[in-house]
């Protein structure tokens, strides 16, 4: 279990966040993700992983529309 | 008619000169007032307490209107206004999108003030021409044309035939009857609306300007709340000014260093990022149509649902291929975002206009979703075209896919039949039947005509007429306050709902935009947190409003350090930067706090406006059910499995064995109460009673305390 924007959320242990992007289907070209607060640049998306009790933000910046 | 025959028939009725004056720190100090009916022309000087308590843009124009208007004054009386204005920063070409005008009406759709912006020249060369904003008012006998000529001083109201003309052809014959010549042509603004403006409630203002490099006009429109029609019916064609053309400096800004030194650095980061964000320059807004359907929020059917199978067919990458490339595209000069996108050589395959070859302005987002998804039609060209209908014919667009969504529903609920729309089959995405509509709604023809009074006059026409249940009307036609739902699916986030709901002018998205940061992010969980977010974005998007910004360059790039900032969705940077474009301009000292409070005391204003004028109080906010839940069991069902986890999750109802009406009662309830909640968390952020209204202790906090406000408090509390 981990915490993804504030919920509890089920996933592998060990899981990449690029895995975890591609399981929520979040596509958008613009998500800051933070793991434990530290931000994660996309390019380590795929080599960075996530274990249980981590607290994952992904947080899509679009306050526009 | 072609120019021709209105040059001929065109009559000098009134001349009026007046003298040529710099522009200093971003204002004329000055107003033009034009009557069309008793042709009088005065000028007006603007006080420091208009400058300092109205900024300008929307700020002049609802100040202008409440003096113009009474409590009475209904959109059609001659007492009603029609204000433009561009905002003291309106008009640098230092920083991306600094030319907006702002218009301001009483609106035939909500009978409260409506505002409405728009790219274009317009707004800055009213300002080059002498003048922070224009106030036209009166009703005139026959059509006319005003022509403010800003190089030598004058300013004349010209009788013409009584025709409407489309603005595509209009704008273009307009452009070259008031140019020198070729060259001169980019010094040339006009505004008018089309055919179907006279029609409906929906008619917009487009805003004509001349791209040199395609060598033909272009369109930008004040679509929402029906500015066009107040315009045909006072029988204004068209207002046309000319410049002797646009220089950096024009408006005589204290410190032009700072202004460049900004401007170039903005310039670089959209040259920088552009690409790997939201690839503006390539597709303009329309680049989130598949991402809105990716996550259930594109409008679908008449907002029953937020994605369709068929999303593929009119995705961003379907239309990048339509429009074309590689051309500077912005809406005012300096702009590098330059997201004012067409499609060029479009063969039209309908109309008045069929086997014509034109350039298509858009498609915008709003319109591939409003005249796309919510109408079930998944056809590019189609799409296109009806959207190059809208703008010549002078129909919101916005409106006109809501609206036409709303009839395709009550079709398929039988509440309306082949008998009752004179043939039209109204289906969702019947492709032919909505030209059809849009082709009636130009003509003042036919269910054309009944659907372009707008989905609050036609819900009370079906249930007088038609005997349909008042309440399935109430809760699919997606209008509040009178105005059409702009397009996005609000279904699953409360802040958003509010975001439509707790509006001033009705549900358009220019207010706020929260799905993804409540939605998706959870980053806004309490009551409190959606209501400092319903507070903080208004305020802060107001502010473009009033000073003469597009807001597109505020978000849709950001910095390539904005992560690692406390607050990445304000985008801290380009907030500095607008505080020091504006002080650069102006010569004041503003903090970005203090831009909130110049959009407060606006606000504010604009609410007591709304509610000196009958409306703007809480019953006046409250939303169609469709924006906030399942109205069907086809909804319902479609995406049982969320809603049934919300029943545990949220009421701890145990959704086993129930039915799906059992279950859709239980939500509904659930549903409407936290939007109550939501509202009492919202009014008491922003200083008003629980009914709604701006208390008297807030206006003082703000030095907004004007007696005429004051009354209005003390009558409605
Ligand atoms: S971002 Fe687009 S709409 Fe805004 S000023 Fe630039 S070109 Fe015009």
């Amino acid at each position: 279990m981990i915490k993804l924007n504030n919920r509890d959320y089920e996933c592998q242990d060990g899981i990449t966040v690029e895995e975890l992007m591609k399981l929520n289907n979040f596509t958008y070209a613009r998500i800051i993700v933070y793991l434990n607060g530290e931000v994660v640049l996309p390019e380590n998306y795929a080599s960075t992983t996530i274990h249980h009790g981590d607290d994952v933000k992904a947080i899509h910046l679009m306050a526009g529309g | 008619m072609n120019m021709e025959k209105i040059n001929l028939a065109r009559k000098l009725i009134k001349e009026y000169h007046y003298d040529l004056k710099a522009i200093d720190k971003g204002y004329t100090g000055r107003t033009l007032y034009v009557n069309v009916g008793s042709h009088d022309i005065k000028e007006k000087s603007v006080t420091q307490l208009i400058k300092d308590k109205f900024i300008g843009g929307k700020g002049f124009g609802l100040y202008y209107l409440w003096q113009a208007v009474t409590e009475s004054t209904r959109w059609n009386d001659p007492e009603n206004e029609i204000v433009i204005s561009s905002g003291p920063v309106g008009g640098i070409t230092q920083y991306p999108g600094s030319g907006k005008s702002l218009v301001v009406t009483l609106s035939p759709l909500t009978d409260m003030p409506m505002d409405s912006n728009a790219g274009g020249y317009f707004g800055p060369y009213l300002k080059f021409s002498g003048f922070d904003a224009l106030e036209l008012q009166g009703k005139a006998d026959k059509d006319v044309i005003i022509f403010i000529n800003g190089v030598k001083g004058t300013i004349s109201i010209e009788e013409v035939p009584n025709e409407d003309i489309d603005t595509h052809i209009f704008g273009e014959q307009l452009t070259e009857l008031y140019a020198d010549n070729e060259e001169d042509k980019r010094n040339i603004a006009v505004i008018s609306t089309g055919t179907a403006a006279r029609h409906t409630n929906i008619g917009l203002l487009n805003f004509t300007f001349y791209d040199v490099r395609r060598k033909g006009t272009r369109l930008k429109q004040a679509g929402r709340g029906g500015i066009g029609t107040v315009f045909r019916d006072k029988h204004i064609k068209a207002v046309v000014i000319k410049v002797a053309g646009v220089k950096g400096n024009e408006n005589h800004p204290v410190d032009k260093l700072t202004l460049n030194k900004i401007g170039i650095k903005m310039h670089k980061e959209i040259h920088d990022l552009d690409n790997s964000q939201n690839r503006m320059r390539q597709i303009g807004t329309a680049n989130i149509i598949e991402v809105m359907d990716q996550y259930d929020l594109l409008p679908t059917h008449n907002y029953k649902f937020g994605a369709h199978k068929d999303t593929y067919k009119i995705s961003s990458r379907v239309f990048t291929a339509k429009v074309t490339q590689n051309s500077p595209d912005g809406c005012w000069f300096g702009c590098s975002l330059a997201c004012a996108k067409a499609a060029d050589h479009f063969e039209l395959k309908t109309g008045p206009y069929k086997g014509e070859k034109v350039s298509i302005d858009g498609p915008e987002y709003e319109n591939a979703a409003g005249l796309g998804s919510n109408l079930g039609i998944f056809d590019p060209d189609a799409i296109l075209e009806l959207n190059f209908y809208c703008d010549t014919y002078g129909l919101d667009t916005i409106s006109f896919a809501t609206m036409t969504a709303f009839v395709m529903e009550c079709y398929e609920n039988g509440i309306l039949n082949k008998e009752r729309t004179g043939g039209l089959e109204l289906t969702f995405g019947n492709i032919e039947a909505a030209f059809e509509l849009i082709h009636q709604m130009s003509r003042g023809e036919g269910f054309g005509k009944i659907v372009g009074m707008g989905i609050r006059k036609m819900k009370e026409y079906f249930v007088k007429e038609y005997g349909a249940d008042p309440k399935f009307l109430s809760d699919i036609g997606m209008e509040q306050k009178g105005l059409e739902f702009s397009e996005y699916l609000p279904k699953e986030s409360l802040a958003q709902q509010g975001g439509y709901g707790l509006t001033n002018k009705g549900p358009q998205h220019d207010e706020a935009w929260l799905i993804f940061m409540d939605m998706v992010n959870n980053q806004i969980p309490t009551f409190e947190d959606k209501a400092e977010a319903l507070h903080y974005y208004p305020m802060f998007r107001t502010w473009f409003g009033l000073v003469g910004f597009c807001k597109l360059p505020w978000n849709d790039i950001a910095p390539a350090n904005n992560k690692f900032t406390d607050e990445p969705a304000k985008i801290p940077e380009h907030v500095q930067n607008y505080v020091d474009v504006y002080n650069a301009v102006t010569g004041m000292s503003i903090d970005k706090h203090e831009l909130i409070r110049q959009s407060e005391r606006v606000y504010n204003f604009q609410r007591l406006f709304n509610i000196r004028m009958g409306y703007g109080k809480r019953i006046h906010d409250k939303i169609p059910y469709r924006a906030m839940g399942p109205v069907t069991m086809e909804e319902y069902e479609s995406r049982q499995e969320r809603y049934d986890r919300q029943l545990v999750e949220h009421l701890g109802y145990d959704p086993a064995n129930k039915t799906t009406e059992e279950k859709m009662k239980v939500l509904r309830e659930y549903r409407l109460d936290q939007y109550e909640k939501l509202t009492d968390a919202v009014y008491k952020r922003r200083g008003w009673t629980m009914d709604g209204v701006p208390t008297a202790e807030k206006l003082q906090e703000l030095g907004m305390d004007l007696p005429e406000l004051l009354e209005v408090v003390k009558k409605h509390v």
